[in-house]
């Protein structure tokens, strides 16, 4: 393969959507959660479940849609958890969210292991949407315009949710929550209904991430196949302060970096392959680092509400 | 604009809420009739806001009715609250400080879309009727107290309602913007709107109501009528409230006092004047910055003198800098420039322990956290400071005989109510923990104290408890660095008032006479609202 060819540009494009868009849908869900004011350090959790619903749904019926939805409602049942014990009896969220990360690793490794084991589990490629014209744009054409239809509905869905959030007064209300839920309820609003909307499609949209990584991405399922991006998605969202903009951004730039490692390779760089797997983690450790200072958080976030508590 | 019909009556029959040990509202009924304002006085803890509360539908009355016209209305949210067209205006701000103008306002609309546009017509409208311009599109964090307090007139009256209730809405604001509020009160009063006024000074009953209710511990004590009030004189009128809201108090506090604590007349200055040419300075601040990590604001370059046996005031609108002065002459924020010299040493270096044990001494604000631990005795409490000391410690262990010993001595003679000196601090009322600091604090070759806020949230008696306490150690000798939100306190206790703004010293004023209330306010209003002093 020369260097730089059509074909190597193109397979590192792909790749770099193909690890972005994961972290994306989770860093949304995870963008909608904390501007409510709820802390979901379960992520990880929640996105394994999504992703091994999806596995399963997709290996049973061959259909990848179907897939999404399970990983979907996959992510929306884990975070049911975050909803009855956080939102409303009010405990701590670190510990909740701990507990429903452990739980997700658990449950879906012994799930896996008991019935997956021994047989096939590849899932194939999810069919292309061939978008006329775009998709004969050399290079460009191939990596981004024949990607799967699910790509699409996820960038949609992202850009709907910034719309939401900035431009509705469901949105205001969401980061009213986050704010100072104190506010929301004297406007007559009410929190635990505003923060219990806001986990629910959260932990969708995260079960949705778990579920493209696992279908997508990756196109199968093993046992700790998120490997802590749950725990990025958190850093992004932090980053991002909940602008979507700048989530979709740093879920590229994480991409870039996955991607970076074996283009090094097969250009020839002698680099070794412990380098390669770190690249990404150095990227969101040099992020932090530099922007980490100015990663506001809503004031209430992991704070319960109770009225008249002050 | 006149109600052709007959007024609005908002009647409440037999109100009763009671918390644990405590019952805060006691059988109290009053009625409030649109195109008048109310006021309701009494001193903290009176029940006043709980009232506001049960109004708000924040809480649930234990008993009793609240009917509108005659038809009984379930408050039972404060969505129903507005749904009736009862809007609040919090104490505490309700505002959302990272929110512009308008999606405050906004906040609690339904429908899908943000009506901005809608919006920003409604706010030109209520702009007229509350006399203020405020830019829609200001984050709520930028305005000034008083542009925000019209915010959130704005915002109770947002949907059109039928009673506004303003709880205590004058106590941060300076003696201007409490001229702008009761301008924009009666605006709204005369578009035909019941106004309940709570406050706890006298004299803005006066300039602001038709008719008052009083209420102490819980009770209605009094009620004073739209027709009374227009025949009684101000002093008979002033004697009525006062009877009502000190009962019999009134002897042991004086009718003289009892009329300065609630705010009846202007305050002046209790304390003996001092010639501060002859008084050695205490303590020097040189050009000092501080450097925290909080979201504090900090403070910028601030120079000033305390002198022996002097109270010197730092007056200014919370949040602009207090927690930082107190905290970079106590010694626990660094400075990041400029000298603190106390007694003519250089301690800009000293840690906190050092600088108590020079006599430099702290009274934070935050009484309930920083100040003491809940769960410990109050015993351990007056002696926290001074762990691992002698007499009270020795070779690490505690000596509780000598503790114990101490203890009584402060609980005596600061006459600290507490159950035994072996009590949680935390199971104490507010007066007594702010005894045990000040105990804690005076003892021991104090030479000059910071007080941040020391009266607030405290009842009358304890008010005046604590200022006694100041003046005393000042006539004593002691200096006092007072910092505080209420402009009648630093004019009763202050030889001098310093004015902070956003951190900086903008103006200093020598408290001798009337019109210093209204010179401090000048400095404050200058600097906070951009008005050119």
């Amino acid at each position: 393969m020369s260097v730089l060819s059509a074909a190597f540009v193109t397979v590192f494009i792909a790749t770099v959507i193909a690890q972005a868009m994961p972290l994306l849908l989770a860093s949304v869900g995870e963008t909608i959660g904390e501007q409510a004011g709820v802390l979901n350090l379960g992520i990880e959790g929640v996105m394994l479940i999504g992703a091994f619903s999806g596995f399963v749904v997709t290996l049973a019926t061959g259909n990848f849609w179907l897939g999404m939805l399970a990983g979907a409602v996959g992510g929306v049942i884990a975070n049911l958890a975050m909803l009855v014990l956080n939102v409303w009896l009010g405990l701590n969220q670190i510990v909740i969210g701990l507990a429903i990360t452990l739980i997700g690793e658990g449950l879906t490794s012994v799930l896996y292991l008991q019935n997956y084991s021994k047989s096939s589990t590849s899932l194939g490629t999810a069919p292309e949407l061939h978008i006329p014209f775009l998709a004969d744009i050399p290079v460009v054409g191939p990596a981004i315009f024949q990607q799967s239809g699910i790509f699409w509905v996820s960038l949609l869905l992202a850009i709907a949710v910034g719309f939401f959030l900035a431009k509705t007064n469901w949105g205001l209300s969401i980061r009213s929550a986050g704010q100072k839920p104190s506010s929301l309820d004297a406007a007559g609003g009410s929190v635990v209904k505003i923060r219990s909307q806001a986990v629910i499609l959260g932990g969708a949209f995260v079960g949705f991430g778990g579920a493209y990584l696992a279908e997508l991405t990756t196109a199968t399922f093993t046992p700790f196949i998120t490997n802590g991006l749950g725990f990025i998605a958190i850093v992004i969202t932090m980053l991002s302060r909940g602008r979507i903009v700048f989530v979709v951004i740093t879920s590229f730039v994480y991409g870039l970096a996955v991607a970076i490692g074996p283009a090094l390779q097969v250009l020839g760089f002698a680099v070794p392959a412990d380098v390669i797997k770190m690249l990404p983690f150095i990227v969101v450790i040099l992020t932090l680092i530099i922007f980490a200072r100015s990663s506001v958080v809503p004031p209430a976030l992991g704070a319960p509400y109770t009225r008249g508590a002050r | 604009m006149t109600p052709s019909t007959a007024p609005d009556v908002i009647s409440l029959r037999d109100i009763t809420k009671a918390f644990p040990g405590v019952v805060a509202n006691d059988h109290i009924s009053l009625d409030i009739v649109s195109g008048q304002v109310h006021c309701l006085l009494g001193e903290n803890g009176a029940g006043k806001s709980t009232l506001i509360s049960i109004l708000a539908g924040m809480q649930q009355p234990d008993a009793g009715t609240i009917s509108i016209n005659g038809v009984p209305a379930a408050i039972t949210s404060p969505k129903a609250a507005v749904d009736y067209g009862i809007g609040v205006v919090h104490q505490h701000s309700t505002l959302v400080p990272a929110f512009t103008v308008l999606e405050n306002l906004m906040l609690g609309e339904t429908g899908l879309m943000m009506q901005k546009k809608r919006a920003a017509e409604r706010l030109d409208e209520l702009s007229e009727l509350l006399g203020a311009q405020i830019d829609p599109h200001a984050l709520a964090a930028d305005l000034g107290l008083g542009q925000q307090q019209q915010v959130e007139i704005a915002k109770a009256i947002w949907k059109g309602s039928r009673l506004l209730v303003l709880d205590e809405p004058t106590s941060m604001l300076t003696p201007q913007a409490i001229e702008n509020l009761s301008e924009s009160v009666a605006r709204v009063k005369a578009q035909g709107l019941a106004v309940v006024f709570i406050t706890h000074k006298l004299r803005e009953a006066y300039a602001m109501g038709d008719c008052v209710t009083v209420l102490r511990g819980g009770r209605n004590v009094g009620h004073i009528s739209v027709e009374e009030l227009a025949t009684y004189s101000e002093q008979q009128a002033q004697d009525a409230i006062l009877r009502a809201m000190f009962g019999d108090d009134l002897k042991t506090v004086g009718a003289e006092d009892a009329a300065e604590l609630a705010g009846a007349t202007e305050s002046t200055r209790e304390i003996r004047s001092i010639d501060l040419a002859t008084r050695p300075v205490r303590l020097e601040l040189l050009g000092v910055s501080s450097h925290g990590h909080g979201r504090d604001v900090e403070v910028d370059d601030v120079a000033l003198q305390v002198h022996e046996g002097e109270i010197l005031g730092v007056a200014g609108i919370d949040g602009h800098g207090q927690g930082a002065l107190a905290e970079v002459v106590a010694g626990q924020r660094s400075a990041s420039s400029g000298t603190v010299r106390f007694d003519g040493k250089d301690v800009t270096r000293l840690g906190v322990r050092g600088r108590q044990q020079l006599g430099l001494r702290y009274v934070t604000d935050d009484r309930l956290h920083e100040g003491t631990v809940g769960s410990m005795s109050v015993a351990l409490n007056l002696v926290i400071k001074r762990i691992g000391q002698r007499p009270f410690w020795r070779f690490g262990q505690i000596q509780n005989k000598a503790v114990d010993q101490e203890a009584a001595r402060l609980i005596a003679e600061y006459d600290i109510r507490t159950p035994s000196p072996a009590t949680r601090a935390g199971t104490l009322s507010g007066g007594n923990i702010q005894k045990i600091l000040l105990a804690r604090e005076l003892t021991h070759g104090a030479r000059l104290v910071v007080v941040n806020k020391p009266t607030y949230g405290l009842d009358l008696k304890t008010v005046q408890l604590v200022r006694e306490i100041l003046i005393d150690f000042a006539s004593n000798g002691g200096s006092v660095l007072l910092l505080s939100t209420d402009l009648d306190e630093l004019v009763e206790l202050s030889h001098r008032i310093e004015v902070i703004s956003r951190g900086r010293i903008v103006g200093s004023v020598t408290n001798d006479g009337p019109g210093t209330a209204e010179k401090v306010g000048h400095y404050m209003t200058g600097a906070i609202e951009g008005v050119q002093a």
